[in-house]
């Protein structure tokens, strides 16, 4: 990839705060990172850690009364925080679309998939409802409908779970977005239906030349469409870097034990290695690493304050005091 | 038993014997009839289970996979008789199960329980956990300040502490929490078997291993039998001793997991199998194993259920429905319900006939 272009996402020190009457939970915590043009860049981690907060926080899509977004983020030449709610709606669906993970509540029960599709394109293209459909037809072609016509007409309660979804990218690819936003699309589907779709939303992002902003808990799925790979716990970012480094060189106590806890192939007599403990509330954050008191590697100069993110590798980097034993490690895993 | 399992209710005792299956479904069916028209007759029927037969052995774990829509959940809720059957028998540890002269519903429910998917749903929102838990004790004749005994002594057992937890409410719990409370509950009554219904699909891929460790740990410790349903065949593998595969409501291959997930005989298990996702970027899947959804369960296809989606399809597989076949009791044995297993079936890929 071309080092010299302009990244097409920009986020700086992002920071989302829900604010109600008896608590500050702070969901997003100085979040920072770039994204190319045409990059997969998967985030992952569990629930609770920010992931989909942080993604959200892109189409503005948090209630603005209790919010409240920090930070800096940039698509294309678009500011998005300080964009009108009026020129947020011009940005939306054309530029960054977003596909969810329950198409069911995604999707309006009462139109027809084919004029939910061309609604998208009149608004953004002010075209005549009859050459939006047909362009909703393409769509559905596009992300291999089988007998598209007769869909168009269906709605979304007609449609089985794997269509759904498609119907859903339908509509998000709509106006060519430069930006797909994916909250985990794949979750609720079968891994039959999962695997298609993900080999489908690879093709389409590579002849779209789209970038692509992909959610999900499922390192599986990671490794399966990533370029980029960004681990989230606590709403910190806490490691980043090329998929296969992530993956198969984990230099964070938290992605290798997300590795060793996911079950493939273990010998089923050994029991697995579980991450002890759950995640910290989010309403009263420890000051240091948040991940100290369930890490094994963790040294009381952890618990002082958060770990700065330590380059390992070429664009490889964890937060983390401890990496060069944790790597250790995780090379042992990998050997 | 040790003292600490002395404020629970007794486990039934063994009735048949090791060499007794504890559970035996024969021959299940339940069609749900699909109402329209002006006299709301019925008009189509999903086969949710179409008479599936299998055993399962005392003290392993039968793991159940297939994609949704493949009756997997309603297979369960028969077992557990929350759903009438249509036909079938059902037989716990040797005695027919709701029949005259045959073990009473209390007694089966005593000796096997349920975990479900949901773990938010399946409790009462309005009980602290340490009643939800201790409920059911008290239903079977247990005292109060016993059954609240019991009822701690399991939250401990799956890994909440009672001083902590045992006044808390649903809502207050983590997911992984809720499902531990869950765990807690099945075992009140000290049963001798599990089904878990999608017992760990929900929760995250951290939680998930600690309560399947969890439930490594209370298997050993309580002599349970599970049945595991499931549709992530990562974690089918590691728990289970043998598997059954389901699709459309009929089983399609049932063996010893080892001889299933080495050397899948039926297509579509060869398919679901090469589904799997691993976490090496470097082998990415390219072309998809399985294309389209699953067909709808009324009006299934022809013949074999199968045949719409798979590579190797012939005439004979439109024609006849391929059997499973008698299993024999050896828990090694492997049966299959595919044409090209068969000898002698006319598929041109079959063995040739009279070996069998």
């Amino acid at each position: 990839m071309d080092m010299s272009a302009r990244p097409l996402v920009e986020v700086r020190d992002l920071q989302v705060n829900f604010v109600s009457r008896e608590a500050n939970v702070a969901a997003v915590n100085g979040v920072s990172f770039d994204l190319m043009p045409s990059e997969v860049l998967c985030i992952i981690g569990e629930s609770g850690s920010g992931k989909s907060v942080t993604m959200r926080s892109i189409l503005r899509l948090h209630p603005p009364r209790r919010t409240v977004i920090r930070g800096h983020i940039r698509v294309g030449d678009y500011d998005i925080l300080s964009l009108s709610e009026r020129a947020m709606n011009e940005v939306r669906g054309a530029v960054v679309s977003m596909v969810f993970q329950e198409p069911m509540t995604a999707l309006d029960p009462v139109y027809r998939i084919g004029d939910q599709i061309a609604e998208t394109v009149m608004r953004h293209e002010g075209c005549s409802h009859a050459d939006a459909m047909a362009r909703a037809l393409e769509l559905m072609e596009l992300v291999k409908v089988p007998s598209p016509e007769r869909r168009l007409r269906a709605f979304p309660h007609e449609l089985s779970g794997g269509l759904r979804q498609r119907a859903m990218m339908a509509v998000a690819l709509s106006c060519r977005p430069t930006l797909l936003l994916a909250d985990e699309p794949t979750t609720a589907l079968d891994a039959t239906v999962q695997i298609q779709v993900l080999i489908m939303l690879r093709k389409l992002q590579r002849d779209f030349g789209m970038g692509v902003i992909f959610v999900t808990h499922d390192l599986g799925v990671a490794a399966q469409i990533a370029d980029k790979v960004a681990v989230m716990y606590a709403g910190r970012i806490i490691e980043y870097g090329s998929v296969a480094d992530v993956l198969m060189r984990p230099a964070h106590p938290y992605t290798l034990g997300l590795l060793s806890s996911t079950v493939h192939g273990q010998s089923r007599e050994t029991e697995i290695e579980a991450i002890p403990g759950s995640p910290p509330d989010l309403r009263h954050l420890p000051p240091g690493c948040s991940f100290a008191p369930r890490c094994k590697f963790a040294i009381p100069a952890c618990s002082a304050s958060f770990p700065p993110l330590v380059a390992v590798g070429p664009n490889h980097a964890a937060s983390c005091l401890r990496v060069d034993v944790v790597r250790q490690d995780s090379m042992a895993l990998a050997s | 038993m040790s003292t600490q399992a002395q404020a629970r209710l007794e486990q039934a005792p063994d009735r048949g014997g090791r060499a007794q299956p504890m559970l035996i479904a024969s021959h299940l069916k339940r069609y749900f009839p699909i109402r329209g028209g002006v006299l709301n007759r019925t008009v189509a029927e999903v086969k949710a289970v179409d008479d599936i037969s299998f055993t399962v052995l005392k003290g392993e774990t039968l793991g159940v996979v297939g994609e949704s829509g493949c009756g997997k959940s309603t297979l369960a809720r028969l077992l557990m008789h929350l759903l009438p059957r249509d036909s079938g028998d059902i037989i716990f540890d040797g005695d027919a199960v709701g029949q005259l002269h045959g073990l009473p519903l209390r007694d089966l429910r005593r000796n096997m329980q349920m975990v479900f998917q949901d773990s938010y749903s399946s409790l009462n929102p309005r009980l602290p956990i340490e009643q939800s838990v201790a409920y059911a004790p008290r239903v079977h004749g247990m005292g109060r300040a016993q059954a609240k005994r019991t009822a701690r002594e399991l939250l401990q057992r799956v890994g909440l502490r009672p001083e902590l937890f045992a006044g808390r409410y649903p809502h207050e719990l983590s997911g992984g929490q809720k499902q531990r409370v869950n765990i807690a509950r099945a075992l009140a009554l000290n049963p001798r078997m599990l089904i878990l219904d999608e017992a760990v699909s929900a929760l995250d891929k951290s939680v998930e291993a600690q309560v399947l460790n969890l439930l490594g740990t209370l298997k050993r410790e309580f002599e349970l039998t599970y049945m595991f349903i499931s549709h992530d065949l990562h974690v089918v593998q590691y728990i289970s001793d043998r598997v059954m595969v389901m699709y459309l409501g009929q089983v399609v291959e049932l063996g010893p997991v080892d001889a299933i997930y080495a050397h899948p005989r039926h297509p579509y298990t060869a398919a679901l199998l090469d589904c799997r996702l691993t976490v090496d970027p470097a082998t990415r899947i390219e072309t998809p194993p399985l294309v389209g959804d699953p067909p709808n369960p009324i009006n299934p296809p022809s013949g074999c259920r199968f045949r719409t989606r798979c590579p190797h399809a012939e005439r004979i597989c439109e024609e006849r429905m391929p059997l499973l076949g008698e299993w024999n009791n050896r828990p090694e044995s492997h049966l299959v319900a595919c044409h090209m297993v068969h000898a002698g079936s006319g598929h041109s890929k079959a063995p040739p006939g009279g070996l069998h």
